[in-house]
């Protein structure tokens, strides 16, 4: 029982990130009409903040200590973080152990603005051109954009832990009287999760601007006939959606150091995510993220293995495979989007 | 169909008289002659480094061509001729090998077998590379060596920990300097009962490939000759990322030590999520919880960060040990690059010089005169004490180190400690060793 | 000629001339120089322009006509590529029975991942074959290591039974791989003053598959099945309303096409008897879908072309070192050199995929129809600035 809820709550864990990457591609699809390879990139892009936030927090003047030596024999250089200078080794080790948190004020207009330079550089030209053109587009921005940052960053990952005070882990089970342990930066991953889908669900159902958003995603031109910029609040939504994924990417760090390529390892299992869900459908992404997190880490579980072996290798596509069977447009998918 | 059938035939014609002239008497290889496959002529010899420059391997691709461009440098008598000096061999003069200057060429593995091999053979057919070094994981080492049988050139391996690379799928053109999934076992083992008792219940977390396969079975021999017992042994795939989901039924699964059979940005991953789930702090049948790496590198520990502090496992050498070998490597190493190198770069380069002064002392690039002169090869100064190059099989037999995560590193290097050097005799193994059985060297190939 | 019309007839004669005289055409640079870095006149590369040139016409035959994007078509090459290594491993090293299993097999194969997943269209078709290939791959790596040798890859060994062969040659080594004695690496050099020609047997048993392949390819786009494939394309439903059922021509496309990539499999095995699984995973079945966009899809050249064009940047561009840079550039004074050096250094070597990446997105940018597209603009230039009239064989990229 308890490894069942373990797993549950792995499942989760693991749905959220497919979530908000899946939720972030949807919204692109929805409105712009347009497949988004590079959306993996973003996350990853996302996740790079952090790192590089950290990175700037650690910018360090250097001392010399001649009582110490560094490994050719000469004498070593200390290196002491600025913010520790000018804060206090005690405030300013504070900062730096803060780094993911405050990476996030420094994501959001980031990745906003860089949504809005994909879209308004690139993106914008394609809406008129075939799906394919649109994959190999962003496949190829996806490439670019990995690459330079493992021409700055290298291709090891960074470790980027969380501040020490979430580092721990927690016993969820105490209130309902179980031993349910569980760290606590995955259960903030979780509820942060939450908290953006919500956020989003709400501003698009709530407020003006979502309302018109809708109406576009039903019947852009329509909406464009009634006089409304229907094209730049668009543009404003792609940036929203890359916000969501860099987002998404910030949090992920101290789960798992992050590396250039870790965009596309998400890139495959989103897009399974999306279509899963049905194209288009932004409750059906969110839907079919958490129920593939969860069946995934079902199936890691030892009876799943030794019932069918490999079966952890291949559950997402075959729970794909048997979603689209059963039902042709995926979970909550409308008929006749991206069926042609 | 008619149709179709008289163009094909009509296609075949128009074929031949264009290839006739050409292509029929190619049953005759260029090579043939000389009497081995690229047989170096004018006054440089070329080596091909095969190193993964893209993919998750591609930093650790990096440092092994520095140390291959160090060792080149060595080779034609530039630099401070580093190992040269300890090396104990003086058949290598700094003059090239055999009078003729060094020249390389480099390609990527992208750690994937078939694009190893098309960048090898490139090297082959293309550069007339004499001698094809480098990899970063056992996959495409086996793969490679498989093909540099085939063309009828040396292979000296890179990084390369699977047993499966001098046992079943060893080959005679083959060379590795590296040490083994076997090796750390045997190693490790000593220093974990001395740590951590002799009644200990032991979890693997195995990637799902051969070189995992085989260190957990080398490792979980060697932790149960101790009397530890083995809970349960868990495969992860490839490509997961997150390792919760196997990380969380080791909590109660009863056992008190997790060993990882992972390596690379998998290792990094899980030993992150182990460390998260509060694995460390446990307590499990009265004793502390403990977790095991047994191959470590300096770039997984990088990766990981303050995960490592304090977990054990073993390395094939590491810049801060003390011999002459080892300082005057980490010295030319260090004064060329800035910082010390890893212990993929220690192997290239050792691989590389051993290379060069077989063909020295046979006089000859032929293959199979190298490979004789390699075979029950013993040296010394290169690092890990004493080595012998064994014939049977073509491993090297040398001192392992057992190594552990440093609690206050000075600078973003200093992440391993040595904790033992485990001498050579304690590793060594018979050639028909049941884990490495099952293949044969076969006889070593020239390529004409 | 061969029931083509001329401009077939002439498209194939210039397909035909290229591959048998690729050795001199892609050998432009004498051995000895500088430039020497850039020519792709070697039996390997050649072999792999020819055999992902077939990869692409094959996958073209679905994608160009029906307009399914596959995204899993790597994993008909894989299962090519592993019936092939079987066969030299179990029969004997001869190439054209592991070629034609292979065939056998990848088409079968195809059938059933084809026949489910032609139940659905659009990206759910090609989530679908998405699926099936990624399972087929981690399966291969894993569980399957058995037949697949997993990680290393199915390669040969000293003790296969090769029952119509020998087990091990005289000399104690794996034989190689040959058509009734002719061996496929035996390769002939030329030397033409400075230059070395290298005529690889391989090379030529490829090209002249490649021909053949073309040839069928040519013949498929053009016969009444080809245009009702195209049909599909432009609106399966109205073609539905009319009576007839397009779910068999789909699927026969669908299974050629996966022949013609178990054809390819087999003939990558041939060349180097090694199988590995990488070759099943879906960056290898993207890669023919770019290969073939980027060549311009529904073209017949097209998917040649971009064929070549990948396979040489990842042979070519991913060799240049600093080093060698620093031996182009020496004859600049050194801190021009270095600065040089310095700009171009992050689009070689490791920096290949970034340089590839750049293209990419240029070519989609400004050529839509790809490569071809560009070809036909040149031509239009050469020709005075006239409208090329676009060939017959184009047709708009599908969705």
């Amino acid at each position: 029982m308890d490894a069942f809820l373990l797993q549950i709550l792995n499942g989760l864990d693991k749905g959220s990130a497919y979530a908000l990457i899946a939720l972030g591609l949807t919204l692109i699809f929805g409105t712009l009409g347009v497949v988004n390879f590079a959306h993996g990139a973003l996350f990853m892009i996302g996740a790079f903040c952090a790192v590089t936030v950290r990175k700037f927090l650690n910018l360090s003047v250097e001392t010399i200590d001649p009582e110490r030596t560094d490994f050719l024999g000469n004498p070593l250089k200390v290196k002491t973080p600025y913010v520790e200078n000018w804060f206090g080794p005690e405030f300013g080790g504070l900062i730096i152990d803060w780094s993911v948190p405050i990476a996030i004020l420094f994501a959001i207009p980031i990745m906003i603005a860089v949504g809005f330079i994909m879209e308004r550089g690139l993106i914008k030209h394609f809406y008129k051109r075939p799906h394919a053109d649109q994959i190999l587009v962003t496949f190829g921005l996806a490439i670019v954009l990995q690459e330079v940052i493992k021409y700055f960053y290298g291709a090891n990952p960074i470790p980027t832990p969380a501040p020490d005070a979430l580092n721990g882990v927690a016993n969820l089970g105490a209130i309902i009287g179980m031993d349910l342990i569980y760290p606590v930066w995955r259960i903030v991953y979780f509820c942060f999760a939450c908290l953006i889908i919500s956020g989003v669900f709400a501003f698009l159902q709530f407020t003006t601007f979502g309302m018109v958003v809708r109406a576009g995603m039903a019947d852009r031109e329509t909406v464009g006939l009634l006089g409304i910029n229907i094209d730049r609040r668009f543009t404003i939504m792609f940036g929203i959606a890359a916000a969501v994924a860099g987002l998404a990417g910030v949090m992920y760090t101290p789960i798992n150091s992050p590396n250039y390529h870790m965009g596309m390892d998400f890139l495959v299992l989103s897009f399974v995510v999306v279509v899963v869900g049905g194209m288009g459908s932004l409750p059906g992404a969110v839907l079919a993220g958490f129920v593939l997190g969860i069946l995934e880490s079902f199936a890691s579980m030892e009876w799943a293995i030794n019932l069918i072996p490999g079966i952890n290798q291949i559950i997402i596509y075959l729970v794909a495979i048997v979603i689209l069977l059963v039902r042709p447009r995926g979970l909550m998918g409308r008929k006749g989007v991206m069926e042609d | 169909m008619s149709k179709l059938d008289v163009s094909r035939r009509g296609l075949l014609r128009t074929g031949a008289v264009t290839g006739a002239g050409l292509a029929l008497p190619t049953i005759f290889t260029a090579q043939s002659a000389s009497a081995f496959t690229n047989d170096p002529t004018g006054g440089t010899v070329t080596l091909g480094f095969n190193v993964p420059q893209t993919g998750p391997y591609a930093d650790e691709g990096a440092d092994e061509l520095r140390a291959y461009e160090l060792a080149v440098d060595h080779l034609n008598g530039e630099g401070d001729g580093g190992m040269l000096n300890s090396f104990s061999s003086k058949a290598l003069q700094g003059n090239g090998i055999l009078g003729k200057k060094v020249e390389y060429v480099t390609g990527d593995t992208q750690t994937k077998s078939d694009a190893a091999r098309a960048s090898a053979k490139s090297m082959i057919e293309k550069d007339g590379a004499i001698m094809i070094s480098g990899g970063s994981s056992s996959g495409v080492a086996i793969a490679v060596q498989g093909l540099c049988q085939e063309a009828g050139v040396i292979f000296m391996a890179g990084l390369t920990h699977s047993n499966d690379t001098t046992g079943k799928d060893k080959k005679a053109n083959g060379f590795r300097h590296f040490f083994n999934a076997y090796m750390s076992g045997a190693a490790l083992a000593p220093v974990l009962k001395n740590l951590y008792g002799d009644d200990r219940k032991a979890y693997h977390l195995t990637a799902d490939y051969t070189w995992g396969w085989t260190q957990e079975e080398s490792i979980k021999a060697a932790t149960e000759a101790l009397g530890w017992e083995t809970v349960n042994t868990v495969k992860t795939p490839l490509a997961a990322t997150d390792f919760s989901s196997y990380i969380a039924p080791v909590l109660n699964s009863g056992a008190d030590v997790l060993i990882l059979n992972h390596y690379g940005g998998n290792m990094v991953n899980s030993l992150t999520n182990a460390v998260q789930f509060g694995l460390r702090e446990k307590e499990v049948n009265g004793k502390n919880f403990e977790i095991v790496v047994p191959l470590y590198s300096r770039l997984m520990a990088k990766g990981a960060g303050a995960n490592v502090k304090g977990i054990h496992g073993s390395t094939n050498w590491h810049w801060s040990l003390q011999d002459e070998g080892s300082k005057a490597f980490v010295r030319s190493f260090g004064t060329k690059y800035g910082f010390p190198p890893s212990q993929a770069a220690h192997t290239c380069y050792v691989q590389t010089l051993l290379y060069a002064d077989a063909v020295q002392r046979a006089g000859s690039f032929n293959p199979c005169a190298v490979g004789e002169a390699l075979e029950g090869f013993e040296f010394d100064g290169m690092g890990n004490g004493k080595t012998l190059y064994r014939a049977d099989d073509h491993q090297c037999f040398k001192d392992v180190l057992v190594v552990r995560g440093k609690e206050n590193p000075t600078s973003e290097f200093d992440l391993l400690e040595v904790v033992e050097v485990t001498p050579r005799e304690q590793v060594e193994y018979a050639p028909d060793h049941p884990m490495f059985a099952g293949g044969q060297l076969g006889s070593c190939n020239p390529g004409a | 000629m061969f029931g083509l019309d001329k401009r077939d007839t002439s498209l194939l004669m210039i397909v035909a001339v290229l591959t048998l005289f690729a050795p001199f055409i892609l050998n432009p640079f004498p051995t000895g120089s500088g430039l020497a870095q850039f020519n792709a006149g070697y039996p390997d590369l050649m072999q792999r322009f020819v055999i992902f040139g077939i990869f692409a016409i094959g996958f073209n035959i679905l994608f160009g006509l029906t307009g399914y994007l596959s995204f899993g078509h790597a994993a008909f090459l894989g299962v090519g590529s592993y019936s092939a290594v079987w066969m030299f491993k179990l029969l004997s090293m001869n190439v054209l029975p592991a070629i034609l299993l292979s065939v056998i097999i990848s088409g079968l194969f195809a059938l059933v991942i084809g026949y489910i997943s032609l139940r659905r269209s659009g990206i759910y078709f090609s989530i679908l074959t998405l699926a099936f290939a990624q399972m087929s791959f981690s399966l291969a790596y894993s569980v399957l290591t058995p037949i697949t040798n997993g990680e290393t890859g199915l390669q040969l060994t000293l003790d296969d039974p090769r029952v119509l062969g020998v087990t091990a040659t005289a000399d104690g080594s794996i034989p190689v791989t040959n058509l009734f004695g002719l061996e496929m690496r035996g390769t002939y050099e030329m030397v033409v003053g400075p230059w070395a020609f290298q005529f690889n047997m391989g090379y030529y048993l490829c090209a002249l598959v490649l021909i053949a392949a073309f040839y069928l390819a040519i013949r498929i786009f053009r016969s009444p099945f080809g245009m009702m494939l195209r049909a599909v394309k432009s609106n399966q439903q109205r073609m539905n309303y009319t009576g007839l059922n397009s779910k068999p021509y789909t699927l026969a496309a669908f299974v050629i096409s996966g022949m013609y990539a178990g054809l390819a499999g087999g003939l990558m095995a041939s060349m180097d008897p090694l199988a590995g699984a990488e070759r099943m995973q879906w960056t290898a079945s993207g890669e023919v879908v770019l290969m073939t966009i980027l060549g311009g899809a529904g073209t017949l050249i097209g998917p040649v072309l971009g064929a070549g064009f990948i396979k040489y940047f990842e042979n070519i561009f991913s060799k240049i070192n600093d080093n060698v840079l620093h031996g182009w550039f020496a004859i600049l004074p050194d801190g021009l050199e270095d600065f040089i050096v310095f700009v171009v250094h992050p689009f070689i070597g490791k920096g290949w995929h970034l340089t590839l990446g750049i293209l990419f997105m240029l070519v989609v940018i400004y050529l839509p129809g790809g490569l071809v597209e560009g070809g036909q603009r040149i031509a239009g230039w050469v020709r005075g600035n006239k409208k090329p009239d676009a060939p017959q064989s184009e047709t708009k990229p599908a969705e």
